[in-house]
This record gives C-alpha cells, structure tokens and sequence, in this order.
C-alpha cells in the first residue's frame, strides 16, 4: 500500500526545508552531534585531550567513587522530599485560589507566582544570605524562641539538604501551581456544587474530585520536576557550593567539578551525564506509558 | 432537612474559608518577602545583613559605591544585553519559522525530522555541554558571546512553543495571500508574524529569560572579566571569602528589576510562555 499523501508538489516541498532548514542544521550541529559524541566519549578516559578507549572502564569507575554515590543520593534525597512537597503545597494552593469565593485572589496569585521570576542565580544568593550562621532566619527563629541555638543551615550536611529542599520548593511552587489552577479551570463548578449538595466536605472534594481530574497534570509536573533535580546545578553551586563535604552536590555540579576543578576528565564526566540521560529517559517512558493508558 | 444541621455547616464553611484566607496570606507573605528583603538588604551594611536586621539602612550610596568598584557594572550590563537581544532576536526569527513550516508544509521526512528533535528535549544539558565545549575549543571560539548564543538559537521548546500556537492559525489566511501573489516568505513576515503577536511576546518572554538568567554555560565558556555576564558577576560576588551582602543585593536588585518588569507588564503572556501553552 501507498503511504499517507502529503500535501504539496515539489516546489513547496522545498518551501518547507527553506523555513525549517536553519533550524535542522543548527540542531544537528549543536544538539544531535554533541549527543552522539558524548555517549561515544563517555567510553573513553584521559587527561585533557590526550582521550583513549577505555571500555566499559568509566562504568566501574562509577560503582567505586564515593562522590558519585554521594551525588546521586543528594538527587535521591531531593526527589523523595522535594517533589511531594512542593507538589501537595501546589496542589492545595490551586484549590484555594480556584474558589470563587476567594477575594483578591488575582492578588493572591501574582504573589505566589513571583518567585519564578527570580534567576535561579540571584534567588540562590539571596537565599545563601538568608539562612547565615546568624542571618535572617535563625535571628527570626531565635527571637521566636522556636530554637535555642542557631541552626548551622550551610555547615551541617543534615540542615544543608534542608536548605537546598527549602529553597526549591520557594522557587518553583507557584510555577507548579499555574499548571493546576489552568487544569482547575477546566473543570465544570457543577461537579463540586453537586459533591457540597452530597455533603462532601473541601478535603473530601479535594480527594475525591481535585486529585482524580488532575493526574495526568500532576504526573506531568512531577516528572518534569524530577528531571528538573536530576539536572541541578545553579542551586548547589550557588547555595552551599555542594558542601558541605559534598552533602549537596548535585550530579550536574560533580560533572562541573571533573570538567573543570580537577584535571578535566572529559570521557568519565560523560559517563556521569549519561546517567543522568538514563534517569531522564526512564522517566519520560514511564509518563508517556501511564498518560497513554490513560488516553486508552 | 433540620435546621442546626444547615447552620452547623454555615459556621463549618466559614471556619474553612478563613483557614483558606489564612493559608494563602501565609504562602503569600513568603513568597514575596524575599524580595522585600533583598530591597532591605540593598540600603544595610553586610555586617547588618548578616545579623538579620530588617529596617532600612543608609549604607544604599556606599553600597553603590563599593559594586562600582568591584564590577564593572557598566561593561557587564552591556554584555548581558547584547548576548540577551541578539540571541533572542534569532532564536526567535529561527524557531518560528521553523515552527511554522513544521506545520504549515508538511511531509514525512519533516515530521521524522521533527520527532528526532523533539527527542533530544529530553538529553539534559550536561551530557550536551562536554562536546559542546570541545567544539568551541577546537574553533578557537572559547570566550565569545557566539559560542554562548549559538548553541541555544534552535531551542526545541520554543520550536514546539511555535508549532502548537500555528495549530490554532487560520491557514485560508495563507492561501488569500497566495492568491493576492504574496511569496511564501513573505506570507509568513507580512500575514503571520502580525497575526500572532501575542505567541510571539509570550516565547520572546521566556527567551529573553533564557538568556538573561543563563549561568552554567557562559561559566564554562566566558573566561576573562571583559566578557563577563551579571549571572557570572552574582556568583562570584557571592563565592569569595569576604562577600559583601549589601554589595550583592544591589546587584541582584539589577539584574532582578527588567525581569519584574516583563512579568507586571504582560503578565498573561509571561506565564503563558513559561507553561509552554497558548489556550
């Protein structure tokens, strides 16, 4: 059989290459060859540009090093706190913001909204000012009396991680919120007037009506998030400068660091960046089988 | 239906809806306060900040004074300009086009084409930037704004961004100009670029973020302080043994003011662009 006709004779055939052409070419360049160049790299190991083949060499070198292993639960670490987190708080801000009965709820929203606005430099020095041995936060914590002692945010690698998941969550929780509160939008009044007439209370619309119609959303956000870890660097390198002694490195920060801290090792810091490349596709299966299922 | 039962759920929803009120005046006042502070913080001495003293202080001018004297506030500013208007400026002219003719000219190695692209979305940056600074080095193009703006001028999103948004474009519209003896190209400047402005402020939006708030690229390829960016200027501020926080917060009072002012300008298309959607 014929395959499907697409419109167009020759000439405007060649209309359509003359607008995507530079496009095509700049992605094949700067995209599609770093790519494959990268995963040949990443079998590959040596000082600078002195590179020969090394095998799956890189690979065990990954299984024996420490800061790898202290990298990737940093990420692990981020993703089972920071993630939930920020999108319950998503979540429930939406629902708030969604009531009609809320005032000033324009107001309320710009507000939330504001810190996406933020470059992921300045929010991160701001916040490394913030949470100081005797900065803003713990002056404020200790007046409250809420503490005893100063909480040493950027010296302990406990509070470090509480920081960076603090920070985050700040920086990125009104931008997971707008993704709900459009999807929210969507949805008719009359299922929750109906659910209020049944006697369902907020939390049980919220359970029963809010969380069911948004999945695929709150799916996509969360996966999107979780990439959004695998690839911190701005953060880490900003906030505790991965310190301390390496309790918030991310993996693109210990990439950073074997590019350009030690001598570079250009093969094994492409190994590290296809296992990020490992994770991310992972996950990008995993959204396009369930919301495809879902789509069934 | 008795009548405590009606008034006990008035008084249930009125408790709920000034929780609500409390809760979303709480998420708020944190949102926003860092910004308060960082407005703060520009007018204390670095000692004040460090102690976390929240009133206005009177150290603005000496802070201005002493960022003068360790940025060139001047030259960096004209630097981040120039990277964020010209690569907005052809990252934009080269994703919608090809947005467009994605769309708009359809064929099977076209939309393969596309696909492929698409896939690449999903390789994160960091297993892109090692032969990318490779590249660089080899063209001894290390240290120049076109290594910083080139790699990002076919931005998939923002291609993606454009072929969506030309869905919801009247394609007779195109076909009149034919008519009326209008070249393709022409067609897409003079009948499509007019009629789809708010698409394009919105991807200009995020574009201009791109570029403006970019740090981990120009950091591994802008090497001399002559070609220094405000990301990069931020950062190391912020790294040296002695940061002075008042000197940084002014700074990040600038480099934060254009992109606030985007934002409480075109507010819809801003968060358009950054969700990635046009209804």
């Amino acid at each position: 059989m014929k395959s499907i006709r697409y419109r167009g004779e020759p000439s405007t055939n060649l209309t359509g290459w003359l607008f995507v052409g530079a496009a095509v070419l700049l992605c094949a360049t700067f995209c599609l060859y770093p790519i494959i160049s990268s995963f040949l790299l990443s079998f590959q190991t040596g000082r600078g540009n002195q590179i020969r083949f090394n095998g799956l060499g890189n690979i065990r070198r990954l299984f024996q090093d420490a800061v790898f292993h202290q990298a990737l639960k940093n990420t692990f670490v981020y993703f089972i706190f920071q993630v939930p987190v920020m999108i319950v708080l998503a979540l429930s801000i939406a629902s708030v913001l969604n009531s009609p009965k809320l005032r000033f709820n324009g107001l309320f929203r710009t507000a939330i909204f504001l810190p996406c606005v933020t470059s992921l430099v300045a929010y991160s020095v701001l916040f490394r000012s913030m949470f100081s041995l005797e900065g803003l936060v713990n002056h404020t914590l200790l007046r409250l009396q809420f503490i005893s002692a100063p909480i040493p945010w950027l010296l302990d690698p406990f509070w470090a991680k509480v920081l960076i998941i603090i920070a985050l969550t700040w920086r990125w929780t009104g931008y997971n919120m707008m993704f709900y509160l459009s999807a929210l939008q969507n949805i008719e009044p009359s299922i929750y007037e109906a659910a209020r007439i049944d006697g369902a209370g907020p939390l049980s619309q919220f359970r029963l009506i809010t969380i069911p119609m948004l999945k695929p959303i709150i799916l996509f956000t969360s996966v999107m998030s979780t990439i959004g870890t695998l690839q911190l660097f701005d953060e880490s390198m900003n906030i505790t400068l991965g310190g301390p002694s390496n309790a918030t490195l991310s993996i693109s920060h210990y990439i950073y660091n074997v590019l350009f801290l030690f001598t570079p090792n250009f093969g094994y810091a492409a190994t590290i960046s296809y296992v990020i490349v490992f994770f991310v596709a992972i996950l990008a299966l995993i959204q396009f089988k369930i919301s495809g299922e879902d789509n069934a | 239906m008795p009548k405590n039962s009606y008034s006990s759920s008035r008084a249930q929803s009125a408790i709920s809806g000034s929780l609500a009120y409390i809760f979303i005046s709480v998420v708020a006042f944190f949102s926003v306060f860092p910004f308060l502070w960082m407005i703060i913080g520009a007018t204390n001495t670095s000692k004040d900040i460090s102690m976390g003293k929240l009133s206005f202080g009177t150290a603005l001018i000496d802070n201005f004074r002493s960022l003068g004297s360790v940025v060139n506030l001047g030259l960096v500013f004209r630097n981040t300009t120039i990277v964020t208007l010209v690569g907005t400026f052809c990252t934009l002219l080269v994703a919608s086009m090809a947005g467009y003719g994605f769309e708009m000219y359809r064929s099977k190695a076209r939309e393969r084409t596309y696909s492929l692209m698409l896939l690449t979305m999903m390789v994160p940056f960091a297993a892109v930037m090692i032969p990318l600074f490779r590249m660089f080095a080899k063209a001894r193009m290390l240290n120049s704004f076109a290594a910083i703006i080139l790699p990002a001028v076919a931005s998939i999103f923002v291609i993606f961004f454009f072929r969506q948004s030309t869905r919801t474009f009247s394609k007779e519209l195109i076909q009149a100009s034919r008519v009326d003896g209008l070249g393709e190209i022409q067609a897409f400047f003079l009948i499509y670029l007019p009629s789809m402005k708010s698409t394009f402020a919105a991807a200009a939006i995020i574009v201009f973020m791109s570029y403006w708030n970019n740090f981990l690229w120009p950091l591994i390829i802008l090497q001399t302080n002559n070609k220094k960016l405000l990301t990069l200027a931020i950062s190391s501020l912020n790294s040296s043994y002695t940061p002075d926080y008042g000197v940084i917060m002014l700074v990040i009072i600038l480099a934060t003011t254009p992109t606030l002012a985007i934002f409480f300008s075109m507010q819809r298309q801003f968060v358009e662009g950054m969700l990635g959607s046009v209804k």
